[in-house]
């Protein structure tokens, strides 16, 4: 036999043969180890890159709380669907189920899944567990749940316009959740997880950075007396078919905002329901005229003066005075009056004939000191400065005007914040939103026996000859004054729509609590006296005895009554 | 007078003086088989992310091939060699009625549905048309001048051609890659070996104009520059290299590869199951599997060393380095060396034509080590 010609045997070719196996074989492990050993660091990142990512923990919102601890604003869990449209794997069955869960038509659902990005787009966000457990059942490709908070306000309407809200991404837009989302929101921690080709989350892997959860705020409101004056505050503007109102409660000694409440309100855990116009807090943002409750500010002026003493003479006849080119009105010719009856029966005439008898810089001064024209400084969004003209731009009518509240424009918050100065014996101390523990140094504005003075004149408002006696309450002594605004309008006032005002304190011998209430555009009857007076008077009632203040207006007590105001 | 083809001088009078044995199995194949496949087995479980269905029909698939195996061991070389141009035939006429009849799969053409299982021809023709070659050249002077040599290539063409029209190129690939290795190992001349690469050559650009359809020539494309396009068709390679590469030297061990597991390496259990390997168990767990590869093909050579006919001898070699080619393809498919062509990784994947056809091949192997006379010469 030819081994020469046997196939295969030829050495050479046998050889070349194995050869070219071998030298294969070892291509193939070249490969495999060039793959493995030379480019597996950047073959290993490349991988990672596709499934780890790193994630963010959300913080949690921080409690929003009244000065009690009681919440007024809790995050709490909820679940949001989304999906991953470049992944999504869905039968017409499971779309028309996913559909009818989230409550949309499933047109609707297929324009939202194209709306958004490629590999993410929410569906609907904060579902109810009942829901999120079905659409898990469903248990579609490319759907998920994402675990989120969502905040909830046990108060509702109650506490809607202060403590404000936030919105579905949990950010503060909205009152002290916006004005405090800072510290609220605290800083949101890290994780880097394993991701699956679907965007969904295997594993948690490392925590990069803990989250840090916000602050809890505590706020300088009572829960009961927010409640309280809520209700009346409602009540009244039901009644009087108004437009709208506010109410301010304050602590005279630290400034606290104990209750502010507005009218209309909304409930913000309902938000589909909100509206802009009910959500804003007119207590803080909103300006109006404040009328006669700025009377006091000016017999302050008087009196500081040194000019003018409580019993000192003024001429109101013939209920009439005419200023430039415009006439002052009274109600009645209250013929020649007293400083103090001047405040007592609110005469215009007798207020603005004081003023004009006194410097302008030195009104000015008075106004400015307690805080008219210019934001309180409270810290809730969107506050402003109000309005008050400088003295050198006053005319004699201006002035005349301005006496009586017209001219000027403020929020109800620096109306209460002006009172309070009265009350705390003429030092100033800025309205304050977060819960104070001790006294507050406040900075002196009005002489202290001014303060008193005037004080005792607005205890004379709230008796039997006063304009308010709707305002008095049972057991202690009140200190207000009433305003009735004829509403501005564009070139000059309105007939039929007016602001009631009642802003006083109590109890008046050392006072505790100030209050101011303003209806916008009462129906029927108008006057300050008559619309606002009534709810001060329920809400202070109430507040005093929530806060155990002694009473002093039993009968025991002895008023301080000046003589010359007994007289008729 | 050659010699080469003495050894039949009756042929079809088979079973003449062969050693007598009750079962013919080569021990050592066998051996070496089952070791692969068991660990075929165990990565099969991870890529298929514990699918004890698929791990059920996978276990079935290997009875079926392990008996098909030892059924094709018993049938003796000359058996073999008398059926092999009438079965090559069948062959032919079943490809031709793949294309009339054929059921689509996947955008091609390849099964033929016989009422009770359906079947694909272009599997049988990976063993006959080596065989046919064999047959063939076998009966000619060795080694076969050029006439010869253009017949042989004629029948490895006109199959070839009829799978690459369904389209399978993979298959077409492996299949002429069996045949011309049965006419290399002839000890063909280096001249004619020199013109057909030239031909082939100069072919080539004919090819990709009129007989590769867009999707192969984008594969191809594909595979030049992987990065041009990472999120469609280049998205497979890529990931499969990643897969491998972030294997390391060591693995991340059974059940914990990364991407396979979190669903990134696509066709996991089925042709991109080395990546799942690789990524698995590392370099260190590649050179075991290349191993118990090397013991099958190094065995596989042994048999055809020891042939003892011309017939034999060229059908066994064929068979081992067809073994070879579909490893080498199929790693170097994932590995981004070679183009995305859907060749199974052999006795691993999950499928069970191929394994079948595989399967079949080692029983011939085993036949023909087994049906050795007793006395050599």
């Amino acid at each position: 036999m030819n081994g020469a010609e046997d196939p295969v045997v030829r050495p050479w070719r046998r050889r070349l043969l194995a050869g070219m196996l071998a030298l294969f074989a070892v291509g193939l492990v070249a490969r495999a180890a060039y793959l493995q050993v030379w480019q597996d660091e950047f073959l290993q990142r490349q991988g990672d890159a596709r499934y780890l990512r790193v994630v963010e923990i959300p913080a949690h919102r921080g409690m929003i709380t009244d000065r009690h601890g009681e919440p007024l604003a809790i995050s709490a869990p909820v679940d949001s669907v989304w999906a991953n449209p470049s992944a999504l794997r869905m039968s017409p069955e499971q779309r028309r189920a996913l559909a009818r869960l989230l409550g949309i038509s499933p047109s609707r659902l297929q324009r939202r899944l194209e709306s958004g990005g490629r590999e993410f787009v929410w569906l609907r966000r904060h579902v109810s567990p009942q829901v999120a457990e079905q659409v898990r059942a469903l248990a579609i490709e490319g759907v998920d749940l994402r675990r989120e908070s969502r905040r909830f306000y046990p108060a509702g309407e109650v506490t809607a316009q202060v403590v404000g809200l936030t919105d579905i991404d949990d950010r503060g837009q909205e009152g002290l959740e916006l004005a405090y989302d800072e510290r609220l929101r605290g800083v949101a921690g890290r994780k880097r997880v394993i991701k699956d080709r679907l965007g969904r989350v295997v594993r948690q892997v490392a925590l990069l950075q803990a989250p840090r959860p916000g602050e809890e705020l505590r706020l300088s409101l009572d829960r009961r007396i927010q409640y309280l004056a809520y209700r009346e505050l409602k009540a009244a503007v039901r009644h009087h078919r108004a437009k709208g109102g506010a109410l301010v409660v304050l602590d005279v000694n630290t400034g606290e905002v104990l209750a502010m409440v507005n009218q209309p309100s909304v409930n913000p855990n309902d938000r589909r329901a909100l509206r802009s116009d009910a959500l804003r807090n007119r207590a803080v943002t909103d300006l109006f005229e404040p009328g006669s409750t700025v009377k006091p500010f000016v017999v302050a002026a008087a009196l500081a003066g040194g000019d003018y003493t409580v019993d000192t003479p003024v001429d109101t006849s013939p209920g009439t005075l005419r200023v430039g080119r415009k006439t002052v009105h009274d109600v009645r010719d209250y013929g020649l009056i007293d400083v103090a009856r001047v405040i007592q029966k609110s005469s215009n005439v007798g207020i603005a004939k004081i003023a004009l008898s006194l410097p302008r810089e030195r009104i000015w001064e008075v106004y400015n000191d307690v805080g008219f024209g210019l934001a309180t400084e409270s810290g809730f969004p969107g506050e402003p400065d109000g309005r008050l003209p400088f003295f050198s731009e006053w005319s004699p009518l201006t002035q005349a005007t301005l006496a009586f509240g017209y001219g000027l424009a403020v929020t109800p918050l620096q109306l209460a914040q002006a009172y309070a100065v009265l009350a705390a014996d003429g030092v100033l101390r800025r309205p304050r939103f977060l819960h104070q523990a001790g006294p507050v140094e406040g900075r002196r504005v009005i002489d202290a026996a001014v303060a008193a003075q005037v004080r005792a004149l607005l205890e004379q408002v709230v008796s039997p000859e006063g304009t308010a006696v709707k305002a008095a309450v049972p057991a202690y002594r009140v200190a207000g004054k009433t305003g009735t605004v004829r509403k501005s309008m564009a070139g000059g006032y309105r007939e039929d729509a007016y602001l009631a005002w009642f802003a006083g304190m109590a109890p008046a011998s050392r006072p505790r609590l100030v209050a101011v209430v303003v209806i916008d555009e009462p129906q029927g009857r108008y006057y300050g006296g008559q619309v606002a007076a009534p709810v001060f008077s329920r809400v202070m009632a109430g507040a005093l005895r929530l806060l155990d203040v002694p009473p002093d207006g039993l009968p025991g007590d002895r008023p301080v009554r000046l003589a010359g105001v007994e007289a008729p | 007078m050659n010699l080469g083809a003495e050894p039949y001088p009756h042929r079809g009078n088979a079973g003449r003086a062969f050693r007598k044995r009750r079962l013919h199995i080569d021990w050592t194949l066998l051996a070496t088989l089952i070791f692969l496949t068991g660990a075929g087995l165990v990565i099969l479980y991870s890529a298929a992310g514990g699918d004890w269905s698929m791990m059920g029909r996978q276990l079935a698939r290997l009875a079926i091939a392990y008996v098909i195996m030892i059924a094709v061991a018993q049938i003796s070389p000359q058996t073999l060699l008398h059926w092999t141009p009438w079965v090559y035939l069948l062959g032919l006429l079943l490809l031709v009625a793949v294309l009339l009849f054929g059921d689509i799969g996947k955008g091609a053409q390849r099964w033929l549905d016989l009422g009770i299982f359906r079947f694909q021809p272009s599997e049988l023709m990976k063993i006959m048309v080596p065989m046919m070659v064999a047959w063939y050249l076998s009966a000619k002077p060795i080694p076969p001048r050029l006439p010869h040599v253009l017949v042989a290539l004629v029948l490895v063409i006109l199959p070839a051609g009829l799978i690459v029209v369904q389209p399978d190129l993979g298959t077409a690939l492996l299949i002429g890659a069996a045949g011309v290795f049965v006419i290399l190992l002839t000890g063909i001349s280096w001249r004619y070996l020199a013109a057909f690469g030239l031909a082939a050559a100069a072919a080539a650009p004919l090819a990709w104009f009129y007989f590769l359809h867009d999707y192969q020539r984008q594969r191809v494309l594909t595979f030049l520059n992987p990065e041009s396009d990472p999120l469609g068709a280049g998205y497979h390679i890529i990931q499969s290299k990643i897969a491998i590469g972030s294997g390391g030297v060591w693995g991340k061990g059974w059940l914990n590869g990364t991407q396979s597991q979190l669903d990134f390496l696509p066709e996991r259990s089925t042709d991109f199951i080395f990546s799942v390997f690789a990524e698995e168990f590392g370099l260190v767990g590649i050179l075991v599997l290349f191993t118990l590869y090397l013991l099958v093909i190094l065995r596989g050579l042994y048999i055809a060393h020891q042939a003892q006919d011309c017939f034999t001898r060229l059908l066994a070699g064929s068979l081992v380095l067809t073994f070879f080619v579909y490893l080498f393809v199929n790693v170097g498919m994932v590995s981004g060396l070679l183009p995305v062509v859907g060749v199974p990784l052999p006795l691993v994947s999950f499928g069970g034509t191929s394994m079948v056809t595989l399967m079949a091949g080692f029983g011939i192997l085993m036949s023909i080590h087994t049906h050795r006379r007793l006395i050599t010469h």
